[in-house]
């Protein structure tokens, strides 16, 4: 698959070096943080000194959310060569959970539970529903793989549209919001903005730790060469499973944080065009890192908020911004596989005249 | 089919007695304890014939897209574009010119060409990448139907059916009976017979076009090896542009029967290729009679789940879907 090829090159020297520097300074992992995590970090704890209320909330806090949906997509994408676009209705279905057990406008459904019951249920029933989905969609490979999430996103879609019982239909459910945890509303921009940071930055981490991890590496492995490692005794069946579970629960935790961003959720929160939005973001930002998806969330949603404005100062309707979305979602496609990373790599390497170390020429764009 | 018969004698005699039960349902007038368990007859033979030619439609759509699957191994995600597309020109040409037959012509060619273009400047540059020709066709379909949109707006249009067409006909079969016990008999609109003989028609030709023709050798043979026909002398491009041309077309045509049936509006694009997705995940890749076996279940399953059990109709859809998955993941007549 093409996914596989192209990150075939990359992957496994980030992951050996990665491994070889951690085992040399163990005892000082500190000073091993590359400077960049440093600046970033800084930046973004410090972002509420600088930002407003709207940038936090609207801006980066929907980036953050966005940024962890398509992260669990290119955890499945990039280190297991498998494509999902069912994560955007684990979230939705986590996000639902949460307004079925938790409480809601909708009183004759919601159960009220207290918060620190419904959010592990909401993310178990979610991790569920995503290892389901991943135990359907092992069955096949490559495109097939889009195409069944494909239609099992469509099915959650409709299924959430036409149930009244659980899911409430057409309308969803509105005013839900997060519990007063110690005296702090954190419906407030910046209690928000650092809640969604924890997360997002967690889910990276994690995300991280676990690629370099046996079960990481063995992944990949897998990705790779899925005869080789069933040959070496490793279950390829199991891992593929068990990465889809791994993705659902960054996923679910993601569809919390976005209905209580959003106060609502309807069926439209998971409908195909939000299905794929989570793709393009995941593509434009690149699936080879972590930090990727992130990228293109923010990519994404300043776009999304902009241009509106921009278009109409061109005289355009601003719901036009799909089309513009569509069209640098091709460009990407078309020049630029891997993502506006991949943009960045090659033009880093074409500073340093990089060359490739087995045919000692310059690397081909 | 002796043999197969010989080699799987149980689930023989299951599908006879099952069709044997069918033939009963359809054909027999209903006991009245029956209508107090299922409902009246009328209703079921209304879903029965609404979801053979929902079916109908379903293949239109599917056969396509499963025709440029098998040959050329690329998932083209704007097939559902191409038929809303189809379904916007064909109401423009239909409103113009009046005329609803020249409408397939002229959406067919046009759809078509649309598809070559498609070919050309997509498909050619990045062959065997399949997963990028994935994601550069949902690309497509974004921009196209966000364009769309714009053109027709976000109201739904229907196409008028052709005054010869229009009104029921009645079929000979027994849906109840009135008042004064004589037997009444099931009324349907001529349009959607018309529809279904159609595809059945074309079903029939596209099957004798690749089993018993040269070009439909070249295809067969392009789906089984494409480097080796190639290696032969075949200019494999052609071919190619022949069927991506043929089935975009196809998927146009189809619009104007969707836009005379039902209706277009946005949204339907995704409808339709999820609906071929799903044909094709049940009937198996590249298959002709698949296509129409999975359209056939698709188009029962969803007209008989939307009657008989209305919040879980995608359910049932997806539960086939599901069941295939788990038993037969080529499809039920793909090649394993």
């Amino acid at each position: 698959m093409a996914v596989g090829d192209q990150t075939r090159g990359a992957r496994p020297a980030t992951a050996a070096s990665a491994v070889g520097s951690a085992s040399e300074t163990a005892g000082n992992w500190l000073v091993n943080i590359p400077a960049s995590y440093w600046i970033v970090g800084l930046v973004l704890v410090f972002m509420p000194a600088i930002a407003s209320g709207f940038v936090l909330y609207q801006i980066l806090g929907w980036a953050f959310i966005l940024g962890m949906i398509a992260l669990s997509l290119m955890f499945l994408a990039g280190y297991g060569g498998m494509v999902s676009l069912a994560q955007m209705s684990v979230a939705a279905l986590a996000g639902y959970m949460v307004a079925i057990l938790g409480t809601s406008g909708v009183h004759a459904i919601s159960l009220g539970w207290p918060w620190w019951l419904y959010v592990p249920v909401a993310i178990i029933i979610a991790a569920i529903f995503g290892t389901l989905t991943g135990a359907l969609a092992v069955r096949t490979e490559g495109i097939y793989t889009i195409m069944i999430t494909l239609a099992i996103a469509a099915a959650f879609f409709y299924f959430t549209r036409q149930n009244y019982a659980i899911f409430n239909g057409y309308s969803g459910f509105a005013s839900i919001f997060p519990p007063e945890l110690f005296g702090v509303d954190w419906r407030r921009p910046i209690p928000f903005y650092y809640l969604t940071l924890f997360c997002a930055a967690g889910s990276y981490l994690a995300v991280l730790y676990v690629a370099r991890s046996p079960f990481g590496l063995a992944l990949q492995g897998v990705r790779d060469n899925p005869r080789r490692m069933a040959a070496l005794g490793f279950n390829v069946v199991a891992h593929r499973i068990a990465a889809y579970t791994f993705a659902s629960v960054i996923a679910a935790i993601a569809g919390i944080l976005l209905v209580w961003q959003n106060a609502q959720i309807s069926p439209g929160t998971a409908g195909i065009p939000a299905v794929i939005d989570i793709l393009v973001i995941a593509i434009v930002g690149g699936i080879k890192r972590p930090i990727g998806p992130f990228i293109g969330a923010l990519i994404y949603v300043v776009l999304r908020t902009y241009s509106p404005d921009v278009l109409e100062g061109f005289g355009l309707s601003g719901e036009r911004f799909k089309t513009l979305i569509g069209l640098g979602f091709l460009a990407v496609v078309f020049w630029s596989p891997d993502g506006i990373l991949g943009l960045w790599n090659r033009y880093r390497d074409r500073l340093r005249g990089k060359t490739d170390p087995l045919l000692g020429e310059k690397e081909r764009p | 089919m002796t043999s197969l018969v010989q080699r799987n004698p149980g689930w023989t005699i299951v599908l006879a007695l099952l069709g044997a039960v069918l033939l009963w349902l359809i054909v027999a007038p209903w006991p009245a304890g029956m209508e107090d368990m299922f409902g009246r007859k009328r209703i079921f033979l209304n879903a029965l014939f609404n979801g053979i030619t929902l079916g109908a439609l379903y293949f239109l759509v599917a056969s396509g897209f499963t025709l440029i699957f098998g040959l050329m191994k690329n998932v083209n995600m704007a097939h559902g574009s191409l038929y809303l597309f189809g379904g916007y020109i064909g109401y423009e040409f239909a409103e113009a010119t009046g005329m609803w037959l020249l409408a397939f012509v002229f959406v067919f060619v046009f759809v078509g060409l649309l598809g070559i273009i498609l070919q050309f400047v997509v498909f050619r540059r990045m062959e065997g990448e399949d997963l990028r020709q994935t994601l550069v066709t949902i690309g497509l379909s974004v921009v196209l139907a966000d364009l769309m949109l714009w053109a027709w707006g976000g109201q739904s249009y229907q196409i008028l059916t052709p005054d010869w067409l229009s009104g029921p006909v009645t079929i000979p079969l027994v849906s109840g009976t009135n008042r004064a016990g004589e037997a009444v008999y099931l009324t349907y609109p001529a349009v959607r017979i018309a529809i279904l003989l159609a595809s059945i028609a074309l079903g029939v030709l596209m099957w004798l076009a690749l089993n018993r023709t040269r070009i439909g050798m070249l295809i067969r043979a392009g789906v089984d090896d494409r480097d080796m026909l190639a290696a032969s002398g075949v200019r494999v491009q052609y071919v190619f542009i022949l069927v991506f041309a043929f089935g975009a077309g196809l998927a146009g045509a189809a619009g104007i029967v969707g836009g005379t049936f039902q209706s277009i509006a946005p949204g339907e694009d995704v409808r339709f290729l999820l609906a071929s997705l799903v044909v094709v995940i049940v009937g198996g890749m590249g298959s002709i009679l698949g296509a129409a076996l999975g359209a056939l279940l698709i188009g029962l399953a969803e007209q008989f789940g939307s009657v008989y059990m209305p919040t879980y109709s995608v359910v049932l859809t997806f539960m086939i879907m599901a069941f295939v998955l788990a038993f037969r993941p080529q499809g039920l007549l793909g090649r394993g």
